[in-house]
C-alpha cells in the first residue's frame, strides 16, 4: 500500500494547495480553474481508492458540467481579464469559522463511523453493476431525495426567469 | 496492486511485473499516437479533396503526389509562423488553452478497439510475442464513460481560449460553443444510454464483443433511433457544420481563435480534426460493431490476402472511412443553423426524444424479464410517449404565446 499513500499524499498536497488558491486568487476565472484542480484531485483521490466509476463520475459531473456551467456564467457576466479589487467582501473572515466547523463535524464523522477499522489490503474493485444495485436498492429513497432537490432547483430556475 | 487492478480487464497487466507487456504497452501507446497524427493529416487532405470534388474544384494538388503533403508542408509553415500573444492576453491562460483542447483529442482515442479477432467468442483478444492482449490501448470498464468525461473536458479548451484571448469575438464564439456543447452532451449520453441497456457493458470491448452479427449491430438492437440521435449530437459535439456557429466567419471573424496564430492555432486545428475521427470511431466501436466483420447468418464475410489478426483493423478502417465521409459530405451540403434553431432541436427534440426512447427499450427490457406480452407492454409505452410529446407541444405553443403577447420576435 506503501505506492497508494505516496500518491494519496501528493494529489492531497495539490489539491490543499488548489484550495488555497481558489480563494486567494484575485481573478473569478483563474478561481475557477483553481477549482477545477480542486475537483480533479478527488477524481484521482478515487481512482486511487480503484473507484473508477465514481471517478468518472466527478469528472463528468463536476468538471465537465458543474463548473462548465459556472465558467459560462462568469464569462457571460463579469469577464474581466486582470485583477478585480473589490472581489473580497467584508466578511470573508467568517468562511474561517465555518470550515473549521465543517472539518470538524467531517472528522467527528469518520472517527465516529469507521474507528481505527483498516481498508482490505488487496480492495476488489467495486463495479459499476454493484454501485448501481446500492443505489437502486437499499439506497433507492435517499436517491429520490436527492432527485427532488434537483426538480426543486429546476422549478426554481424557472421561477426566476419567467417574466410574467 | 489494489489501484492498477482496474487496468487489469486487459489480461496483458495481468501476473507479475514483466518487460515484455510494458514494452508491448509503451508500443500500443507510441503506435496509437503516430497513426492519431498521421490519420489526422491524411483527414485535412481528404477533407479538402472531397470538399473540392464537390464544389467542381481541383483542391491541393501540388505538393507530393495528389497533394497529399499539402497538410505537412501547411504544419511546417505553421510551425515557423510568428507566434503572438495579444496584448490584453491572460497569457497562463492563453497559453493554456491550446492543450486543453488537444491532449482530450487523443485521450478519447485511447479507449477505440482499433482491431483484434472477435470472431468465434474469441472475444478480441490477440498474441503478441506469447503475450495474450486487446488491440486497444486501454479497456477501463468505466470505457464509453471515459469517452463522454473526455469529451466534456474538451469545452474548457475553447472556452478558455475564446476568454483569455482578450478581445470580443472570440468571447463571443467560445460562449457559443460552450453552450452548444454543454446542450448536445446531454442528448449525446441519453442515445449512448440505449447502447449501454442493450449491450449491458460500458466497456468498448464488451460493447464491440456482443454486436457479433448484423442483426445484434447496435444500429438495428437499438432501432435506428439512438444512433440518428448521436450522429447529430456528435455533429455538433464536434462543432463541425451544418452546426459550425462557433466559427461562423461571417459574424465572428474567426470565432475562439481569432487571437491565435503559429503552432498554438495549428493545435486547435489538429484537435478539431483528430475529434472527428476518435468520434467517426465511437460510432463505428457504438453502433456498427466496430472491428466486427459483416455476419449475416453466421457466416462471416472474409477480406482476402488479409491475415485474421489484421482484419479486425480493416473493417473499422473501412467503416470509419464512410463516417468520415458522410462529415465532409455534411460539410459540402448543409447550410449552417441559426442559433435558436440550434438550441431548439437539442433541448426540445432531442432530449425529450433520446429520453423517451431510452423509456421505450427499458420498458421492453422489462416486459421481457417479467414475461409480459409484449403486444400490449409496446402499444401502452408508445401511447405514453406520444401522450409526453403532445404535451410537451402543447407547452412549447403555450411559451411561444407568452412570448408573442411580450412582443419578442423571433
Amino acid at each position: 500500500m506503501v505506492a497508494q499513500n505516496i500518491a494519496f499524499g501528493i494529489v492531497a498536497a495539490v489539491m490543499v494547495w488548489g484550495a488555497l488558491r481558489v480563494v486567494t486568487v484575485n481573478n473569478v476565472v483563474h478561481a475557477a480553474l483553481w477549482l477545477v484542480l480542486v475537483l480533479a484531485g478527488a477524481a484521482a483521490q478515487y481512482v486511487i481508492l480503484a473507484a473508477e466509476f465514481v471517478a468518472i463520475t466527478q469528472v463528468l459531473v463536476y468538471i465537465g458540467a458543474v463548473m462548465v456551467l459556472f465558467l459560462f456564467g462568469t464569462m457571460l457576466t463579469r469577464a474581466r481579464i486582470g485583477a478585480e479589487r473589490e472581489l473580497n467582501n467584508k466578511s470573508w473572515w467568517l468562511g474561517v469559522p465555518s470550515s473549521v466547523l465543517l472539518l470538524g463535524v467531517i472528522t467527528l464523522a469518520l472517527v465516529s463511523g469507521f474507528g481505527d477499522e483498516e481498508l482490505p489490503k488487496d480492495a476488489a474493485v467495486v463495479s459499476t453493476q454493484e454501485i448501481s444495485d446500492l443505489i437502486f436498492g437499499p439506497y433507492l429513497l435517499p436517491f429520490w431525495a436527492l432527485s427532488f432537490v434537483l426538480l426543486v432547483a429546476v422549478i426554481g430556475a424557472i421561477v426566476l426567469a419567467r417574466k410574467d | 496492486m489494489s489501484a492498477v487492478s482496474f487496468l487489469a480487464i486487459d489480461p496483458l497487466l495481468e501476473g507479475d511485473f514483466l518487460w515484455t507487456p510494458l514494452l508491448i504497452v509503451l508500443v500500443k501507446v507510441l503506435v496509437v499516437f503516430v497513426v492519431g497524427l498521421v490519420a489526422t493529416m491524411l483527414m485535412v487532405w481528404f477533407e479538402r479533396k472531397a470538399i473540392a470534388g464537390m464544389q467542381n474544384r481541383v483542391g491541393p494538388n501540388k505538393a507530393g503526389p495528389f497533394g497529399l503533403l499539402q497538410t505537412l508542408a501547411d504544419g511546417i509553415k505553421l510551425f515557423f509562423k510568428e507566434d503572438l500573444l495579444p496584448e490584453r492576453a491572460d497569457k497562463f491562460v492563453f497559453r493554456l488553452a491550446p492543450y486543453l483542447s488537444f491532449v482530450p483529442a487523443f485521450l478519447a482515442f485511447a479507449i477505440i478497439p482499433l482491431g483484434g479477432d472477435f470472431r468465434d467468442g474469441n472475444g478480441g483478444l490477440v498474441t503478441w510475442f506469447g503475450q495474450t492482449t486487446r488491440v486497444q490501448l486501454a479497456d477501463p470498464p468505466v470505457g464509453v464513460l471515459f469517452a463522454l468525461a473526455i469529451s466534456s473536458i474538451a469545452v474548457y479548451g475553447i472556452m478558455l481560449a475564446g476568454w483569455s484571448s482578450g478581445s470580443k469575438y472570440p468571447l463571443l464564439g467560445s460562449v457559443r460553443a460552450s453552450a452548444q456543447m454543454v446542450s448536445y452532451e446531454a442528448s449525446l449520453g441519453l442515445s449512448l444510454a440505449a447502447v449501454i441497456l442493450v449491450c449491458g457493458t460500458l466497456s468498448t470491448s464488451g460493447i464491440v464483443n456482443a454486436q457479433s452479427s448484423l442483426g445484434s449491430w447496435n444500429l438495428v438492437a437499438t432501432g435506428v433511433v439512438p444512433f440518428l440521435i448521436f450522429l447529430v449530437s456528435a455533429t455538433a459535439e464536434l462543432n463541425r457544420p451544418p452546426f459550425d456557429l462557433v466559427e461562423a466567419e461571417q459574424e465572428l471573424v474567426g470565432g475562439f481563435n481569432t487571437e491565435y496564430s503559429s503552432i498554438r492555432f495549428a493545435l486547435f486545428f489538429l484537435a478539431e480534426f483528430m475529434n472527428t475521427i476518435t468520434m467517426s470511431a465511437l460510432i463505428v466501436t457504438l453502433f456498427f460493431g466496430g472491428p466486427q466483420p459483416i455476419t449475416i447468418g453466421g457466416t462471416s464475410l472474409d477480406i482476402p490476402l488479409v491475415p485474421n489478426g489484421l482484419e479486425g483493423t480493416v473493417w473499422l478502417l473501412l467503416k470509419v472511412l464512410v463516417f468520415l465521409y458522410i462529415y465532409v459530405w455534411f460539410r459540402g451540403t448543409l447550410p449552417r443553423f441559426r442559433y435558436d434553431q440550434l438550441m431548439d432541436l437539442g433541448w426540445k427534440f432531442l432530449i425529450p426524444a433520446s429520453l423517451g426512447w431510452f423509456m421505450l427499450l427499458a420498458g421492453q427490457r422489462l416486459a421481457d424479464d417479467r414475461e409480459w406480452d409484449q403486444w400490449i407492454v409496446m402499444p401502452l409505452s408508445l401511447a405514453v410517449i406520444t401522450l409526453a410529446f403532445a404535451m410537451m407541444q402543447l407547452a412549447f405553443r403555450a411559451s411561444d404565446r407568452n412570448r408573442e403577447a411580450e412582443g419578442v420576435q423571433f
